[in-house]
Parts: C-alpha cells; sequence; structure tokens
C-alpha cells in the first residue's frame, strides 16, 4: 500500500461509484479493494472484515468506542472570533465554515468530552476530520485548552486524539499561534501530575504534529495511520525520489521511536485502559479506586 | 546588488549614476550634480515604493539575496562568539547556528537559521532548512542557557523546516514540537527577532519568545504564499494573491497582536545598508532585554506561556 492507493483511487472510485455500488450498500476497502458490505463495515468499526485495514473512524463512534458503554458528557466550548484574517481564497472562509457546519452538524473539527473509562475519569479531545481536514484554528486550538483545563480540573488524565491535515491556512499565523499555545495547555496537564495520552489516528501530519501531538507521556496509534511534519506530496517535489513503502505510517514512526504502541482499533479501549491504570499505579483491572483529589476534596 | 523585479526603474537610474560616475568631468557637463539631482530621484523612488510594498513585495524583500542574513547579525551584534554544535545524540545541522556570545557586555546564547548567500554556504546551511537535529541543539542550547541564567536571543530566518525522507525518519514534528516546548518553559528572558522569512513551524520553533519582533519588510506565515496557493486555489501562480489572504506581513501581525514590535527597515530595505539594519536590531534588542532581565525568573516563564495562552481568541477588529 502506497500513497497512490490512498489518496489516487478513492478519487477515482468517486467517479465510478455511483454505477458500481449502487447507494453505496457496499464499501471498497482501499487496501485489498474487497468489497464490504455497510453495516458489516459498521460493525465492524470501519475495520475492513478481509484484510484488517483501518479506514477512518467517525469522530462520535470514536468517543462510543472509547467511553464506558459509550457514555460520555460533551462539553460546550468558548466561541472564538470566526475568520480573524477575512479571508478569501476561490471561496470566503465563512462559506466554507456554513458547508463544513451543514455537513458534519458541529460547530468546529473537535470535541471535547469527560466520562469513565474502565471506570476512571477521562478527558477526551477528539478531532473530526470531516470537518476542513480536521484543521487547527483558534477554535481547534481553544477546544485543546478547554479540554486540559477540564483534565486539571477534575484530575483526570487527557486523551487527545488528533486526525488532522494540520493548520488551517484560511486563520494564517493565528492558526500557527496555536501550536505554541496548545503546547502550553498539555505542558500544564503534565506539570500536574497527570496522564497525557495522545492516541493518533489517520491522518496526523503538520503543525498539529509538530506541537501537542508529539508531546505526550505515551504515543498510541493505530495500524496503517500517516503521522508525518511534512506531506508526502512537498517531500516527493523537494528531493524528487519516490518515498520508500511505509512511509510515515504508525508501524514506520514505532520502528524510529517516534511511537509507543501501535494497537488495533478493537484493542484500543483496553490498551489506553491499561496503560492508565498503570500510570495511576490503580489496583488490578476492574476495581475502582476514588481518585486522590475528589477525595480530598469531600 | 540583486534587483528584484518592482526594484527595477530604482536600479535603471542607480544605472546611470554609476555610467556618470566614470565618464567623469568634462565636457561642460556638471557631473556631480546630475548625479545629486538622479540621487535624490532614487531616494525619492525608494521611499514610495518600499511605503506601499505590497504582501507579495514584502515576501520577495524578505527572501532577498543580499539581506543580511543570521551570520551577519552574529558578526555585527555579539562579540567573543562561541559556536555550539550537535545535539548529542545524531549530528550537527548547519540549518541552526548557535552559541555563546557577549551582547552588549553581557553573555548570552543566541541560536538562529543561517541561510548562506552563495552556492556553497546555502549547501552547508541546508538554504537555512533544519533538520530534527537543528532543532535538537537549539532546544540543548536553550536548556543550557536556562541552566547557567543566561539570556537567549533567537534570529529567525527560514522558509521552514526541510521536507525530506531523512527528517521524518528522525521526528522533524517531535523536534519542532520540543523545541517549542523548552522555548515556552526557560526561564530566562527569550527575545525573538523575525530577520527576514519566518516559515511555519519551523520557524515557530525559535520564535516564542517574551518579546517576538519583526523587521519591518520580513515576513511570518503559517505556510509559504506559493504553498496556500498552490492547496486553496489550486495554481502556484496565485501566490501573490495568497500573500494578501494570508496576512503575513510585521505590520498585520502587530495588528493581530501576535508579535510585540516592528523594527524600522533602513530605506529600500535592509539588503541596501546592511550595518545599519544590524545595529538597530541590536538597539531594540538591548531595550527589551534590559527590562527583562530584571524580572524574576518564574515570572519570565508565566508571562511567556501566558501570552502564548492566550494568543488566537480575537482576529482583526
Ligand atoms: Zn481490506
Amino acid at each position: 500500500m502506497n500513497w497512490l492507493t490512498n489518496f489516487v483511487r478513492p478519487k477515482i472510485q468517486q467517479l465510478v461509484r455511483p454505477k458500481e455500488v449502487p447507494d453505496n450498500l457496499w464499501i471498497k476497502c482501499g487496501a485489498c479493494e474487497q468489497m464490504i458490505f455497510h453495516r458489516e463495515l459498521e460493525k465492524n468499526l470501519q475495520v475492513c472484515t478481509h484484510c484488517g485495514h483501518h479506514m477512518r473512524l467517525p469522530v462520535k463512534k470514536r468517543l462510543e468506542l472509547l467511553f464506558d458503554d459509550g457514555n460520555y458528557k460533551r462539553i460546550e466550548l468558548p466561541k472564538v472570533a470566526e475568520d480573524p484574517l477575512k479571508f478569501k481564497d476561490l471561496k470566503a472562509y465563512p462559506a466554507r465554515i456554513k458547508e463544513a457546519r451543514s455537513k458534519t452538524g458541529e460547530h468546529d473539527a473537535i470535541i471535547v468530552a469527560h466520562g469513565a473509562m474502565g471506570g476512571m475519569d477521562v478527558v477526551i479531545a477528539a478531532f473530526d476530520f470531516s470537518y476542513m481536514g480536521g484543521s487547527m484554528g483558534m477554535a481547534v486550538g481553544e477546544g485543546l485548552v478547554a479540554a486540559a483545563e477540564l483534565a486539571i480540573v477534575q484530575d483526570a488524565p487527557l486523551i487527545v486524539v488528533p486526525a488532522s491535515g494540520g493548520a488551517r491556512m484560511q486563520e494564517g499565523i493565528l492558526s500557527l499561534m496555536q501550536m505554541a499555545r496548545t503546547t502550553v495547555a498539555v505542558e500544564k496537564v503534565k506539570e500536574h501530575g497527570l496522564p497525557y495520552i495522545v492516541l493518533l489516528t489517520d491522518p496526523t501530519t503538520g503543525g498539529v504534529t509538530a506541537s501537542f501531538a508529539m508531546l505526550g507521556d505515551i504515543h498510541v496509534s493505530e495500524p496503517g495511520a500517516t503521522i508525518g511534519f511534512a506531506g508526502a506530496r512537498v517531500i516527493e517535489s523537494t528531493i524528487r525520489q519516490k518515498l520508500p513503502e511505509g512511509f510515515q505510517k504508525a508501524e514506520y514512526l514505532r520502528d524510529h521511536g517516534m511511537v509507543d504502541v501501535v494497537a488495533k482499533r478493537h484493542d484500543l479501549r483496553k490498551t489506553l485502559i491499561n496503560i492508565l491504570d498503570l500510570l495511576r499505579n490503580r489496583g488490578p483491572a476492574g476495581q475502582v479506586v476514588p481518585l486522590r483529589t475528589r477525595v480530598a476534596a469531600e | 546588488m540583486n534587483f528584484l523585479d518592482f526594484e527595477k526603474p530604482i536600479a535603471e537610474i542607480e544605472g546611470k549614476i554609476e555610467d556618470l560616475r566614470h565618464m567623469g568631468d568634462g565636457d561642460g557637463l556638471n557631473i556631480a550634480e546630475e548625479v545629486a539631482r538622479l540621487q535624490a530621484k532614487v531616494e525619492k523612488r525608494l521611499r514610495e515604493t518600499y511605503a506601499k510594498l505590497t504582501p507579495w513585495q514584502k515576501t520577495q524583500v524578505a527572501r532577498h539575496p543580499d539581506r543580511p542574513h543570521c551570520s551577519h547579525y552574529l558578526a555585527g551584534l555579539f562579540e567573543d562568539f562561541q559556536p555550539l554544535a550537535g545535539d548529542r545524540s545524531f549530528a550537527d545541522d548547519s540549518a541552526i547556528l548557535g552559541g555563546l556570545a557577549r551582547f552588549r557586555g553581557r553573555s548570552v546564547m543566541v541560536i538562529g537559521q543561517e541561510k548562506g548567500h552563495d552556492t556553497e554556504t546555502r549547501m552547508k546551511h541546508n538554504f537555512g532548512m533544519a533538520r530534527p537535529e537543528g532543532y535538537r541543539k537549539a532546544r540543548r542550547l536553550m536548556e543550557m542557557a536556562d541552566h547557567f541564567g543566561l539570556p537567549v536571543i533567537t534570529l529567525v530566518d527560514t522558509a521552514g523546516a526541510y521536507p525530506g525522507i531523512d527528517a521524518e525518519e528522525r521526528g522533524q514534528a517531535e523536534a519542532i514540537a520540543k523545541s517549542i516546548e523548552t522555548c515556552l518553559g526557560i526561564r530566562v528572558p527569550l527575545i525573538s527577532v523575525v530577520i527576514g522569512e519566518g516559515g511555519s513551524g519551523g520557524a515557530i520553533a525559535l520564535a516564542t519568545g517574551n518579546v517576538v519582533m519583526m523587521l519591518e519588510h520580513s515576513i511570518y506565515s503559517v505556510i509559504s504564499p506559493e504553498g496556500c496557493a498552490g492547496i486553496l486555489w489550486r495554481s502556484g501562480d496565485q501566490a501573490q494573491a495568497a500573500a494578501e489572504a494570508l496576512r503575513l506581513t510585521a505590520q498585520d501581525l502587530l495588528r493581530l497582536k501576535v508579535i510585540d514590535e516592528v523594527i524600522p527597515e533602513p530605506l529600500g530595505g535592509a539588503h541596501r545598508a546592511r550595518d545599519a539594519a544590524i545595529h538597530t536590531v541590536g538597539s531594540a534588542i538591548e531595550r527589551h532585554l534590559s527590562a527583562l532581565v530584571t524580572q524574576d525568573p518564574g515570572v519570565l516563564r508565566a508571562r511567556r506561556r501566558d501570552k502564548f495562552l492566550a494568543m488566537g481568541r480575537t482576529g482583526l477588529e
């Protein structure tokens, strides 16, 4: 599998799919090209039932997958200035925002939620890749700051789940500044002795990777996720060389020392709970010990 | 001297001045008077042109090959410079220069990207595009400065971090992230000056200072105008439009409160009077440094962090 199968083929498929696959009831795996019935794929958490290829999981499904019994509470995020630069390319930025909102039903590209994982309070900030490619602008920065503050207030571990092409270009320098801002936010969580875990999902690139996403105490990734700083095409056009097989994939990052664990989607919850249990020195799995500050507060 | 496209009319007049000088007096023509007249014309043109540079023109000025680079500032502003090399785990990266030096009588750590000025030095410094070992060296030097209580001065001038297989292999993203983290974490004064091009993550890796300044015609952006045009306009030819939309000039960044000060450049840009430009930068650094060194280390760190934590709640009014 290379970038061609990932990026070029889906586009071609989009063109031919209507005839080939009536009503999109069947979905073709981008890796093995086998057809999978949509219900089956959904039941299998968007993991190919033939080859195990991990397709992108919608953000809400992700949260359901991680929290105990799929239960979580979202927090309302403070509003930030919209279209801070009055940015216009072929389309005005407010029009793109409107489009993304009506497509996703979300205000911006991040959801901050809290709930229990293995009976333990956790805060999760998860990116919505379907909202403008999960790009990080001021609202996303605000979401991460809020998530960090919530984790500190609740004395809870913070798990961030990036799925992002990088900075939100339409917010220019202000999106670049979110790299510094989110770095301070996660540092504060770490200074409180709380675990900060990054669950890297496909794709995590650009300014998102080069800030909070590479500053976790522990980095967990899904198999095959693209993780990197520079985009594959930028690198290819700079060095005029074909990129090696598996370049910037989760396994490649693990082999090069940047990711601790590559865990299959079906094992993610179990893996994360075990890590948090061990980091917080709780009893064996299943035994719920009250968190220390909460006890102190009561 | 290299001239930019929009400087052509000025270049023509300057060519005439050059010709006249070589002619010498004679033929009843008062050459000195004519030269003075033309020089006044050059100045007027420069003033007019540089007062209303477009963002795209500023991008070209910021990348001007004759613009003073990091090494010029090192030579012009610092004494007893002791370069320090290596990230202590893989290599030294000459795209980032750094070391101990004396600045106006005070020991400091100075770090900056160096682009090079001819083929040989450009290759040596990889056009100022650092690999992970460059950012890891920067981090090491900042930590050393923190340990010894020395202020840090960073000079930012890069098109961006190097996009290569080796750079990705060795964790470019992590290296940049850690460099930002270190900038924000140290308890000594950190002053950053964008002297030319502030290219994206590769620039902010060194630029989260207590004070961030930009030269009048420097730029600082999340992506190059060419890159942005390629993605959003689907045509690299629209770089001019992208440069406008991105708000990447020093003046825009000051309005957005992303930077603290714009340092004026000599008439016609820093490349026309390098020494004067370097001197002005030195005075600005000194002014801020003498105020910052009186602050408590914890306060320095807290204020720097609070400043960036609050950044990006508002936009242009
Ligand atoms: Zn498959």
